[in-house]
Formats: structure tokens, C-alpha cells, sequence
């Protein structure tokens, strides 16, 4: 119950703070309940530039599940299924990549990123972002395809199929499970990523929601309401998403600290 | 789909029947090297490389600028007699600490909680899963604006907060730093118990019941006991985390007071892409990496090894 209010309170003085002046927020201060109802700091938040952080944030988010889409399924595939020692090898090689902290490799990235050309670019964030989400949504993934029993391997052997149509007609259909976790997982990361665009980029056209906000709090740092009315909106499609995969996510997460 | 019995691989192997229809029904299609080969290369390019990169840059003098120079030990040894790394890498292990201790039992007694399985539990994990969901940028400036000395919490409650600058003390700012943290990570946390406790066998506590154990009983003589792998696992991941804390300092404290708060990943941070000694930055990262593989690798050790050791341990 405690909890409940150490949750609820911070949240209930930004909503509260987001829909009043600026001027009657600092005069009834936050804990006071609001008693006038207006939108225009979130209107004005977007003629701020919110608008283009949105977009360029949808950008990064989107491209990182794709990749994650494109790569993790297949290598999950082969570390399940295949018997070669290189996919064990390769396994291990991404459990030893959950322990490297995105704040340990940012130096050299900046390099690798410089040296490729793809400093302030949105694909030079979206690159290391979706490497960084590998490891967890590969060990999420191999979880839910070990659970495929071998019979229903060898029914589709005995009807002669090749590994490809294993794969995409028996192995994704039943993993869906584990695929909608790892597409919450990714988007998440991508959507709330900081480290990365902080360093990689640094024009207005490339900002995401995140530097927004923190440049917003910089710059404007007395204007709280609008400074609220922005952390709100950043994070309004985040709260969508757990409202409809709230089970995904939490299942995912579940079993990434209890395996 | 009912499975009774999930076999491992071997024997899954060893169990197909190996009298069928024909050679052919035996070769059950299996995927190659190659399959994993894309995901392993991006892998590799992007985290790998770097990880191996940051050793290298750690041993070279770099502004950003010119191409990197070998520097032999310069780095390091700058680092030993530097005051403010010091105090950095020290704040970073006693953050962390503090970290630990507030986030354990509050995430053991909330995932214990949500593991059972009272009315309204849906709806209100609903609610207290919340801030996993927030970027750390988000909850950063939602507690910068909460605690403003002029226009916050604080202001209206001077005769809980004095003067109310929380973050102007060092006191005030670890406090505050290590508030944010709780608030943010222990649902979290509390996800790891939650599946935990779910596995525990009913029949123990059916045992215990029988037995006349009351709930604190069960508790510390069942539940605990039971969570020792999940307490290893979670307290690690705290350990990493807490030391590679970096959005929050650098959006409620900038490090300070002076260099109060100004953690190790700050302070390297700070050394890289603010003073363009890209050297010693990379000589941080190198030794955040070693410190966090240290702790990780001790905290296995004292829980892994000592298996008869009292049921409260961990805690």
C-alpha cells in the first residue's frame, strides 16, 4: 500500500502540474489541486520541436524492432536446433554480451560510429541500440523456442520439409509468445534510449524525446508544468503499449531474472 | 499444447524413434551455423568490437579530433593520482550499496506480494509497474521537478526540508539519487521475485501449515530460502546497474554538489565528451567494467558458496 502511494504521488503531481498555468503552478504550488484545466502546455510543447522528437523517436523505435526481428529469430533457430558447436559458441558469446553496459563501450563507439560516417545520424543511434537490445531478446527467444516439443521436428521431417519451412511454419507461428516480448522489449529500449543519442548526435534534426527533455530542462528549467506536460508525452505511447502487452512484458522480464 | 514431460535436448535426440518410414523420415531438418551467423556478426561489430576497443583507447591520447596516439600508461596512471576519480569510483560503490539495501527487501516483500493471489493484484501491479516503464530521462525530470527548491515539494513542505535545496547538500543529493533509484528499479526487481516465488511448491507451505508456522514463519523459513537464486541474480544486476548509473546524475545533480555525486560513468562522461580526454575516459569505462565483473563475481561467491548458511542472508 505504501508503494501504491510512493507510485501514485510523483505521478499525481506531474498529471496535476501538466494542466495548469504556469503562473497558478507556482503560486498553489504542486500539491494543490488544479483548478483551472487547459492543454495549452502540451500544445506548446509541440511547437517547441516535440513534434520532430516524436517523429525522429518513431524512426529509432521502429528500425530497432525490425532489426531485432530480422536477426534474433533465425540465430535463436539455430542456438535451439542446430547441433554445430559454433551456434553453442555463439550463444555464450551473447550471455557474456548481457553484462556490457552500453556506458562501458561509448567511447569506442563514437569512434566506430565518427570513422563510419554516421555521426549525427539517426542510423548511427540505431545501430548500437539495436545491438544492445541482442543478448536480452535472444535469451528471451531460445526460452520460448525450447519449449517446442521435438515431435512436432520430426512430424514435419517425416512430411519432407526443408529447414526453412520448419522455420517459418512451425518454429515462428508457435513462438509468437516470445516474439510480441521481445518487440515490447525493443521498442522500450529504443523509445526511452538516452546514452546513445546523447553522444551520437547533436543537431535539432536528429534530437529524440528523451534529449528533448533534457535539453527542455536546461533551457526552460523555471517553465515546470510544460517541462511535465513533455515527460507526459514522452511517454504516453510507452503506457499504450503496456496497456495491451502488459502480459508480453512482464512474462518476458519474468523469465530473464528467474532462468 | 499439453506437454507431460519436457525433454533436454539429448535426450530428445535419443528418443526419436529410429524405425520410420524410410531414411528420409529420419533427417529431421536442422539449421545450420549460418542462421545465427547474421545476428553474431552485427553483434560483434557493435558491442564486441567496441568492448575490445575501449582496452585499446585506454592505452592512447585522444581529443576527438586528430587520430588516436599511444600513450603507454598515461591514462592509468592518471587516473591513480587523480583525487576526483578516487571519490568517484568510491561514490559509485556506495551509491550502489545504499542501492542494494533499500531496493532488496522492498522488491522481495512487493514480488511476494504479487505472487499471490488476493483481489484488485492485477490492477494495482498494473499501477506499481509503472515507473519500469519510464525512461530514466523521464523519472529524472519528474523528480528534478518534484524536489525544485522554489516551485516543488519542498517549498510547501519547509518544516519537513529546511531551506528545501535537497540537491545543494551532499546528503540531500545522495538521498535524493538514491530514492530515484528505488522508486525506479525495484518493480523491476520485483518481477524477478515475483516469477521466483511463484515456483515455490505449495506443498512446502501446506508443511509449514501443518506444522502450526505462521506467516512471518513461512516466510523466513520457506519463502526466503527459496528466493536465495533470484536474491543472486537481482543483486547483480543492481550492481551493474547502480554502477553504470548515468542519466540520472547527469539530469538531477551534474555531479554536484562540486563533485559530491559525480559517480565514475559521470565522471567519465564528463572526461570524454565534455573535456575531450577521450584516453582517460575510456581508461574509466575499462575499470567500471572490472569493478562491476569483481563485485558480480564476489556477491556469487559469498551467496554460492556457502550453502548451509542461515535462511536471512542475501537480505
Amino acid at each position: 500500500m505504501l508503494w501504491l502511494g510512493l507510485v501514485a504521488f510523483p505521478l499525481y503531481v506531474m498529471l496535476g502540474a501538466t494542466v495548469q498555468s504556469r503562473i497558478e503552478y507556482s503560486t498553489n504550488g504542486p500539491l494543490s489541486l488544479p483548478r483551472s484545466f487547459s492543454l495549452s502546455n502540451y500544445t506548446q510543447d509541440f511547437s517547441n520541436g516535440f513534434g520532430l522528437y516524436f517523429l525522429n523517436t518513431l524512426i529509432v523505435t521502429a528500425s530497432v524492432v525490425g532489426i531485432v526481428l530480422l536477426l534474433v529469430p533465425p540465430l535463436a533457430f539455430s542456438i535451439v536446433r542446430s547441433r554445430s558447436r559454433g551456434s553453442v559458441r555463439i550463444f555464450r558469446l551473447f550471455l557474456l554480451g548481457l553484462a556490457i553496459p552500453a556506458q562501458a563501450v561509448i567511447v569506442p563507439m563514437f569512434y566506430v560510429i565518427s570513422k563510419a560516417g554516421l555521426y549525427d545520424n539517426l542510423i548511427g543511434v540505431i545501430l548500437p541500440t539495436a545491438a544492445f537490445c541482442l543478448p536480452v531478446c535472444a535469451l528471451i527467444l531460445t526460452g520460448t523456442m525450447r519449449d517446442i516439443t521435438g515431435e512436432l521436428f520430426e512430424a514435419m521431417a517425416i512430411d519432407g520439409a526443408t529447414t526453412r519451412r520448419v522455420f517459418f511454419q512451425l518454429v515462428v507461428p508457435l513462438s509468437r509468445g516470445g516474439l510480441a516480448t521481445i518487440v515490447v522489449f525493443s521498442a522500450l529500449q529504443a523509445w526511452n534510449g538516452f546514452l546513445f543519442p546523447l553522444v551520437l548526435t547533436q543537431s535539432e534534426e536528429t534530437k529524440v524525446l528523451t534529449l528533448g527533455l533534457y535539453n527542455f530542462q536546461t533551457e526552460h528549467g523555471i517553465d515546470i508544468p510544460g517541462l511535465l506536460a513533455a515527460v507526459v508525452l514522452s511517454t504516453v505511447p510507452v503506457l499504450l503499449v503496456y496497456l495491451f502487452a502488459r502480459r508480453a512484458l512482464v512474462q518476458g522480464l519474468m523469465g530473464v531474472g528467474g532462468k | 499444447m499439453v506437454v507431460l514431460t519436457t525433454p533436454v535436448e539429448g535426450e530428445r535426440q535419443r528418443q526419436r524413434p529410429r524405425t520410420g518410414r524410410g531414411p528420409s523420415a529420419h533427417t529431421v531438418a536442422r539449421p545450420g551455423i549460418g542462421w545465427a551467423l547474421p545476428a553474431a556478426l552485427f553483434f560483434t561489430l557493435f558491442a564486441i568490437v567496441p568492448l575490445v576497443l575501449v582496452a585499446v583507447l585506454s592505452f592512447a591520447s585522444w581529443n576527438g579530433l586528430e587520430a588516436p596516439r599511444f600513450a603507454g600508461l598515461d591514462n592509468w596512471s592518471g587516473l591513480l593520482h587523480d583525487p576526483v576519480m578516487i571519490k568517484s569510483l568510491w561514490l559509485s560503490v556506495l551509491l550502489t550499496g545504499l542501492g542494494v539495501v533499500t531496493q532488496t527487501p522492498l522488491a522481495i516483500l512487493l514480488g511476494v506480494w504479487a505472487a499471490g493471489r488476493q483481489r484488485n493484484r492485477a490492477v494495482l501491479s498494473a499501477v506499481f509497474f509503472v515507473p519500469l516503464l519510464l525512461s530514466a530521462t523521464a523519472v529524472s525530470v519528474l523528480w528534478r521537478a518534484l524536489l525544485d527548491p522554489n516551485f516543488g515539494v519542498p517549498a510547501q513542505a519547509r518544516w519537513l526540508f529546511g531551506d528545501g535545496n535537497l540537491l545543494g547538500s551532499r546528503t540531500g543529493a545522495i538521498s535524493v539519487l538514491v530514492l530515484v533509484a528505488t522508486w525506479q528499479f525495484t518493480p523491476f526487481h520485483a518481477l524477478i521475485y515475483q516469477g521466483a516465488a511463484r515456483a515455490i511448491p505449495e506443498v512446502l507451505y501446506q508443511a509449514a501449515a501443518i506444522d502450526g508456522a505462521g506467516r512471518v514463519r513461512r516466510f523466513f523459513h520457506i519463502t526466503l530460502p527459496q528466493l536465495r537464486n533470484s536474491v543472486i541474480t537481482s543483486v547483480i544486476l543492481m550492481v551493474v546497474g547502480g554502477l553504470t548509473t548515468f542519466d540520472t546524475v547527469l539530469i538531477l545533480t551534474q555531479g554536484g554538489p562540486g563533485t559530491d555525486t559525480s559517480i565514475s560513468a559521470y565522471y567519465m562522461y564528463q572526461k570524454a565528451f565534455r573535456e575531450f580526454d577521450f584516453g582517460q575516459g575510456a581508461a574509466i569505462a575499462l575499470l567500471l567494467v572490472v569493478v562491476a565483473t569483481v563485485i558480480s563475481l564476489i556477491v556469487v561467491r559469498i551467496s554460492g558458496y556457502d550453502k548451509m548458511a542461515g535462511t536471512k542472508e542475501g537480505m
